[in-house]
This record gives C-alpha cells, structure tokens and sequence, in this order.
C-alpha cells in the first residue's frame, strides 16, 4: 500500500513537471521518470514482462528519440505555457472536470483482489494469447510497423 | 533473517562490480602494457617517496582513483548543472543493476537453509539485462548535452546512435538463446546447461548457439564503446568524446561505467554460453564423470569451485575484451554502423529462423 | 490485502487529465508530443489494471499493442516535427497556422 501511494504521487508529480517545466529536455527525462513508475505499477499488477517492455521499449528507445530530435533541434527554452489567463483557466477547468468524471466512472466500479494463477503476466501466458487468439492483429501490427519506418524515413529526409 | 540473506546476497554481488571494474583498471593498464612489449604504470609511492621500493598494483588499485576523486570537479560555462551530475549517475547505476540477476554459484547450504547464489531471482532475468543496457543510452546522450560544447555533443548523438544500433543485434542474439533454452530466467539458463550432451559433454550454450555468441560477444563490445568501435570516445581523435569536459569524480564514474560493462558482457557470456557457474561433470554432491567413476564432495566445496568456476570465467572474457581492445584498429564510425545495421542484423535474425527451424525439426536442439 | 483496482483507475484518470492540460496548453510541439504519450501511458495503465482484475491476460495484449502503435506513431511524428522544422525552422505550434482562414 505504501509503495503504491509512492508511486502514485511520483508520478504525479513527474508528470507535472512533463507539462510545467521550461526546457524539453528537462520534460522528456520528467517523462522518462514517469514511464519508469509506471513499469514499476505494472509489476506491482503482475504484468511483469509488460513492464519490462515497458522500460526497453518507452523508456529506452521512443524516449531516446524524443532526446535525439531535442538535441538535434536545439529546441530552446519556451516561453511560458501558452494563452492569456482566460485561456488557461478554461483549460484546467475543462480537464478538471474530464478528471472528476474519469474518477466518479472509476469510484462507481468497484472489485475486489482475487487470486490469480501463478503464471498470469509471464511470458508464457502473454505470448499464448498473443499468438494464437490475437495473432492477426499481431502480424497487421508488424505490417504497421513496417509502414511507419518507411514512412519515418521518407519523411525525414533532406530533399536532394 | 530472510531479509538479511537478501542483502547480504545484494551486497556480495554489488562488491562483485566495484571489485571487478577495479581490478580490470590495473589489468588493462599492466595487459595493454604487455601486449605493447612496454612496462606499465609501475611507479607509485607513500607520502613522496618514502619506501625505497615502488608499490606496482597499489598505482591503479589505489593511486588512481584517489587521484580522479581529488581533483576539482569543474563545470562548464553555461552548462546545465543538473544535467551535468544527472548523466554519470545514468550511466553507471544501471550498470551496477544489472549484476543483481547474474547467478554467481548454484546453491549454498548452510545452517539448514539453501540459499540460492543471485541476488535476485527474476523469472524475466534477460529482459531485465535488456532493459538496463538500454538505460545505459542517457548517460551517453546527457552527457554529451550537458556540456555544452559541440564536441561532446557529437560524441555524445554518435555515441547513443552506436548503442541503439547494437542494442537491435544485441537482443536478437538474447532471442536465439531464449529459444534454445526455452526461459528468460537465468540460474534456470545456467542450472540446464548442466545437462550432458549424450552423456559426455556437457551442454553449454556455444555448443548451440556459436553464432549468437559471436553476435553478443561483438554487440556487447560496441555497447560499451569500447575498441574497435570506440570513435565517440575516440582517445586520440575527440579526446574523450562525450565525457571530455568531465573531470574528477564524475569522470571516474564513466571510467568505471566502461570497465563495469565489460564484466557485464563477460558474465552475459559467461552464463548464457560458457555454463555460468557449472564446472563440467560436477553436481551438488560432487563429480560424475562420463565413465561412471564419481567423487563425492562436500556441499560447500562443491559451491565454493562453482563461484570460481565463475570468476575464472568472468576474468577470461574480460582479458579476451581487453586483448582485443589493444589489438584491432578503430572502425570508422559508417563502417560501424555498417556493421551494426547491414550486417549483424541480418546474421542474428537469419540466426533466429534457424534456431527456431531446429529446435522445432530436431527435438533434442533445445535445454529444457 | 493488495491496493484495490479503483485506486489505479484514480491515478491512470489523473494521469490522463494532466497529459490532456498538457497538450492544450503547452505551444512546443515536441511537449505536445510528450503529453500525448502521457495520455497513453495513462490508458496503458488502466488495461493492466482492469486485466489484473478480470483475470484475463488479453488486457496486456493490448498494452502490448498499444505500445507497438505508440512507438511507430512516435517515429513517425517526429518525422513530421523534422520535415517541418526544415522549412519553417520553428517548433512553436501556433506558428504553422497556413490552413487558418
């Protein structure tokens, strides 16, 4: 229970200073932080080979592309969030409420913790899911992925 | 007292490290001395010369470091101070971390207990080595940023862009071992590569795997940087690449980051391909030879010749990283990423198909 | 005695709302883009949460899918950040408005 409410408020707060902070590199290493509690909820939700693909794939590699783009823009401190006080305060009134609404559906659900077999979140057990029931949606999954490098690197490319 | 088997087990191993990174300091300033037909670092003394002799091992083991910790830890003009004391941090920590999944013996029988020689038992043990390395990339790339000057930052982009690259072939060589031994969980890698080959040799994974074990032996190399891929630290081109304007303490951080992911690549090797801590034809209760002749031992024998048996391993790969590193030349930085992309890719997935033919079409291909 | 499912869902929804604050209100593109993996990692969560509590394993599949999908659309977003920077040379958002009327 303590590690949850750790974790929580973490994150929370990591994700706070993702929105808030000046500097983007600042933001995407707030981000990092916030994927790394995040992988360390998942294995508190026995979903342990999620969270480690959590933390090689989030953190470890769109993380680090997030970085490289950074760097290579040389993106600058910004000038304060956007908008005149009006703006804002609409905004955080909007999600202020989206927020209460998410958690008033959330507080309605209640359940309780069951036992769960032994093997639940291991390997095993995702990849006999992955591969037989949802095996379809795999394989378009690496057709998609095909497309987006394709397409990454046409996109990215300095017209000749 | 469970929990204090757990820290102490967490202890011993994070000991391991230090010790490890330390020492191979001393052998690959006395190693790269003898393969280059020279002397070595040999002259270090107490308080300016006091003993009329000169205290050859104290120089690195001691001498260094404090000299690296003494010095004043400078900053640049304009850069980042968080930056610039968060990305040592990022490039060591992880590393340490990884040692805590390398199972250094089998079990230890002591006062009624079996405690199991890891510190911690991860069924996901080689996702956790995945996941560690690829944490690695931010020291790299923050350091490079942190600096702020240009030189540091192309070490750095170049450095980062190296490790993502060989992490591809890296985790493609951990997939043909996973399917050879049918788990991620390593004391379970190494306690079935005790089995034996009909009946004779035993079943180590390069019997099955070589080709992976080339594979993570070259990508393991290029992650941490080391020649022949060591242009973002290139020592007589960019002076040291992305930790150049690092001094002091933060710069033995990275020294030591370099030379604890050479243990780690060799315990990588060890316990996947080499047998970890197995010595052959031993078990728990002493040897069995392929004869049928057999000599009981003492359980805590038998542990102790394991934990060397892995040592002993541990230190040959890293004396056959460091006798590489004085021996190739530098590769260039695109024919680096040539072969990091147009060649060990192709080769470790080729790998995979027929690893994974194998082990279906003959039964006996895999360890379970 | 483990942490009830409705306090994940609480966090994942407040994760959620921040990730949303961010992308309405922050002008950097690449924050923007920040934000928007916030959300999903938002909804990532709530999956395994909700997969714990059922007992079923197809709530990791979709994480596991979600994160494929996240990560292609993260490359070739920031594609699209690239090519755009290269003739506009800003990241601010407000400044590509050619399609404003």
């Amino acid at each position: 229970m303590i590690a949850f409410w750790l974790l929580a408020i973490l994150s929370v707060v990591s994700a706070l200073v993702v929105i808030l902070h000046r500097s983007p590199v600042y933001c995407a290493l707030a981000l990092v932080n916030t994927l790394f509690l995040i992988a360390a909820m998942f294995v508190m939700l026995d979903a342990h080979l999620v969270a480690f693909l959590q933390v090689i794939v989030y953190a470890g590699a769109i993380m680090v592309l997030f970085l490289f783009v950074i760097m290579l823009l040389s993106a600058g401190d910004e000038v304060r969030l956007e908008g005149r006080g009006g703006l804002r305060l609409a905004a955080t009134l909007t999600v202020a409420a989206l927020a209460f609404e998410l958690g008033a559906l959330v507080v309605a659900k209640r359940g309780e913790n069951v036992a769960l077999p032994a093997s639940f979140g291991s390997t095993e057990a995702l990849a006999e899911r992955l591969f037989t029931r949802h095996v379809l949606p795999f394989e378009i999954t690496s057709l998609l992925l095909m497309v987006a490098v394709v397409g990454a690197v046409v996109l990215a490319r300095r017209k000749a | 007292m469970d929990l204090l088997i757990i820290f102490t087990k967490c202890l011993v191993a994070l000991l391991l490290v230090l010790q490890v990174g330390i020492l191979l300091l001393w052998v690959e300033r006395k190693g790269s001395a003898l393969i280059q037909d020279r002397v070595g670092a040999n002259r270090a003394n107490l308080f300016g010369g006091i003993l009329p002799f000169n205290l050859g091992i104290v120089n690195t083991l001691m001498a260094d470091p404090l000299k690296l910790f003494t010095k004043e830890d400078i900053v640049p003009e304009g850069a980042d101070h968080f930056l610039h004391w968060l990305a040592p941090f990022l490039a060591l920590f992880p590393l340490f971390l990884t040692f805590a999944v390398i199972p250094f013996g089998d079990v230890l029988e002591v006062g009624g207990r079996t405690i199991n020689l890891q510190a911690v038992d991860l069924n996901v043990g080689i996702l956790f080595v995945l996941a560690l390395v690829s944490m690695g990339v931010y020291g790299v790339v923050l350091g490079g940023w942190a600096s702020n000057s240009r030189y540091a930052l192309l070490g750095g982009i170049r450095g980062s862009a190296q490790m993502i690259s060989y992490e591809i072939a890296m985790g493609l060589a951990l997939v043909a071992v996973v399917l050879t031994f049918g788990t991620l969980d390593l004391q379970q890698i190494v306690r079935a590569q005790g089995q034996l080959m009909w009946g004779v040799i035993p079943a180590w994974g390069v019997f099955y795997q070589p080709l992976a074990l080339v594979i993570l032996f070259i990508a393991g190399m290029a992650e941490s940087k080391r020649a022949p891929f060591d242009l973002p630290e290139a020592e007589s081109e960019l002076i040291a690449g992305f930790f150049t304007e690092y001094s002091g303490s933060k710069q033995s951080v990275f020294m030591l980051a370099d030379f604890v992911e050479v243990a780690i690549v060799a315990a990588l090797v060890t316990t996947l391909f080499f047998g970890g801590w197995q010595v052959p034809w031993l078990q728990r209760d002493g040897f069995h030879f392929p004869g049928g002749l057999s000599l009981a031992l003492p359980s805590l024998l038998v542990t102790l010749l394991q934990v060397l048996s892995f040592l002993l391993k541990l230190f040959l790969f890293c004396w056959l990283q460091i006798l590489i590193r004085w021996s190739l030349p530098r590769l260039r930085y695109d024919q680096l990423m040539n072969l990091g992309w147009k060649r060990l890719l192709p080769i470790a997935l080729v790998n995979v198909a027929i690893s994974a033919v194998l082990a279906l079409a003959l039964q006996g291909w895999t360890v379970r | 005695m483990g942490v009830p499912v409705g306090h994940y869902l609480a966090l994942s929804a407040v994760l959620f709302s921040i990730g949303a604050l961010g992308v309405l209100l922050r002008r950097n593109l690449i924050v923007v883009f920040m934000a928007i993996e916030l959300m999903l990692n938002a909804v990532n969560l709530t999956f395994v949460a909700l997969a714990r509590q059922q007992q079923s394993m197809d709530g990791q599949v979709i994480v596991f899918f979600v994160m494929t999908v996240a990560a292609a659309e993260a490359a070739v977003g920031l594609a699209i950040i690239l090519a755009n920077f290269a003739q506009r040379r800003t990241l601010d958002a407000d400044e590509i408005d050619d399609l404003r009327g």
